[in-house]
């Protein structure tokens, strides 16, 4: 129950990639048949993404992935608007592709607004406006926190900074396939997104980038990706993500309707059987198929283990799982003491989930929970106080 | 990342619970850090007859408390004393670097508990003068690659 992390490349995604491994091995640049049928499929699958962001096939630039997405167009906005201003706007909760690079630029004379949320994750849309200034070049806002998968109001964000002087990024990587997403409608000038979390290969993302943008090349050589992106193009991952992106986005009402089902039966079962848990996140505004709970008096890592060891894969803020001392930038952003961030457990779901495996999780997860909670002396204390 | 001692240290941890009526009692670290120790010590004739840990920590924690007590279980408050980190590390067959202060707790929660035995007591107990429960064992082991 780590889908968050990463999903299951789906059977059919698999099928259409197989193909451009062996027979159709041709390079797209090459003008004879093989070359054309690989440059076929590489645009087919640009467009089939376009058309899900309705967005032009020629703003759709394919990278390694979402972490690469994020670092061009963050820089490159950077670069290209230098002359305008050094400003950029970003929030506390982005994934460490967007806050890494945004720090890197602050080493080179940008400055960062970092925007605060409330205890739901949300970014206060006064502050975004108060924080906008002439020499605001940018403004990358995640779509959807990979960790307390809190949704940000897109729309009104693009709505606001579209009246300003500044570009607006948002890592959409957890959002496609959960959220309709129509770059037009809600005024994104760049965004980023990868394959891998929608049963799609990893190693493959794309960044789209709003006509008349011209980004900076990320790669200088050859022609491809309108000579943004030199090097041959990653063949049978760009088919296979075309796919992926064409089923996550043509059924994300019944998509969500039956992962929404299956969330809320895994929060209820929780909230039921378990004493002393918090809901971190939004309780409504949140990704489908994202759930995370502190479990107060444990710590998060020792959860993980255990429930490992009853063959449940899961993932945790404490600081323990990351090799930092402090838990999640996410969890302390929403105002949890550091002791509450440590013993949180993040649970995402996919379509391939069942109840039934939602009802093992929430047995064990029972059992474990209490015996670690035996075995700690923050719980002793609270059961002294009681 | 844990190897099979660790892992058997953490499913089936020895002398972990309460002790009512111990002789002393030794807790070190913190919640902020992610992890506590607390030690209950039954002492009879400098010899501790028994021990009991809770822990509130990631597994190489629990794993170390668990080991730390195994080792010094019927032994003198003197050999006690001399328990270190690295042997409880030895023990456990080794843990990851980011681990190491786990080990370090274990350690510093059985001093912790001698030092409430020889305040309560009146007994001196060579090796505890400059002895500091309340230090942050949290200043190594952590490491980031930054650029």
């Amino acid at each position: 129950m780590d889908n968050a992390a990463t999903t299951k490349v789906k059977e059919e995604v698999l099928n259409e990639m197989l193909p451009y491994f062996t027979e159709k091995y041709g390079n797209p640049s090459s003008i004879y048949r093989l070359g054309r049928e690989s440059r076929n499929a590489v645009e087919e699958a640009r467009k089939k993404i376009a058309k899900g962001l309705n967005a032009d096939p020629k703003e759709i630039f394919f990278t390694s992935g979402g972490s690469e997405a994020d670092n061009w167009a963050i820089k490159m906005a950077a670069e290209k608007l230098e002359s305008k201003g050094k400003h950029i706007i970003t929030t506390e909760i982005e994934h460490h592709a967007v806050l890494h690079t945004c720090q890197y630029l602050e080493k080179k004379g940008y400055e960062v607004t970092y925007l605060p949320v409330d205890e739901y994750g949300m970014i206060n849309l006064e502050d975004l406006k108060s924080a906008l200034r002439d020499d605001t070049i940018l403004v990358t806002i995640m779509f959807a926190n990979n960790e307390i998968g809190t949704i940000q109001p897109i729309k009104e964000i693009g709505e606001i900074v579209k009246n300003s002087n500044a570009l607006f990024h948002t890592d959409a990587v957890q959002a496609i396939g959960a959220v309709d997403i129509d770059v037009r409608d809600m005024n994104i000038d760049m965004l980023s997104a990868s394959a891998h979390k929608i049963h799609g290969p990893k190693g493959i993302g794309f960044l789209y980038a709003k006509k008349g943008i011209r980004p900076i090349p990320l790669i200088h050589g050859g022609a491809q990706e309108r000579s943004k992106r030199a090097g041959t193009e990653n063949v049978p991952y760009i088919v296979g993500y075309g796919k992926a992106f064409e089923i996550a986005t043509n059924n994300i009402k019944a998509h969500n309707e039956k992962l929404i089902e299956l969330r809320n039966y895994l929060m209820e079962e929780l909230e039921k059987n378990i004493e002393d848990i918090k809901l971190n996140g939004h309780r409504t505004e949140r990704l489908p198929g994202n759930v995370n709970y502190s479990f107060l008096y444990i710590e998060g890592e020792s959860l993980l283990l255990s429930l490992d060891l009853a063959g449940v894969a899961a993932s945790s803020g404490s600081a323990c799982t990351s090799g930092s001392l402090d838990p999640s930038h996410v969890l302390l952003a929403i105002g949890l003491p550091h002791e509450i961030a440590h013993g949180s457990l993040r649970l995402s779901l996919s379509e391939f989930n069942t109840k039934e495996e939602i009802d093992y999780v929430v047995k064990n997860l029972k059992d474990i929970v209490a015996r670690l909670r035996e075995w700690s002396p923050l719980y002793q204390d609270k059961k002294e106080r009681a | 990342m844990y190897t099979e001692k660790v892992m058997e240290h953490f499913t089936h941890p020895r002398n972990v619970g309460v002790m009512e009526d111990a002789d002393a009692v030794g807790e070190v670290g913190n919640a902020k850090c992610g992890d506590i120790m607390r030690m209950y010590l039954k002492i009879d004739d400098d010899i501790i007859t028994d021990i009991k840990f809770q822990t509130y920590g990631c597994g190489s924690a629990i794993a170390s408390s668990s080991m730390a007590t195994e080792l010094i279980k019927g032994k003198s408050i003197d050999e006690a004393m001399k328990l270190t980190n690295k042997a409880v590390v030895e023990a456990l067959e080794g843990l990851p670097p980011v681990k190491i202060h786990c080990s370090v707790l274990a350690e510093q929660a059985i001093k912790a508990a001698l030092l409430d035995y020889s305040k309560r007591t009146g007994k001196h107990i060579d090796g505890l003068e400059d002895f500091d429960p309340n230090e942050d064992a949290h200043d190594h082991g952590h490491e980031e690659d930054e650029d």
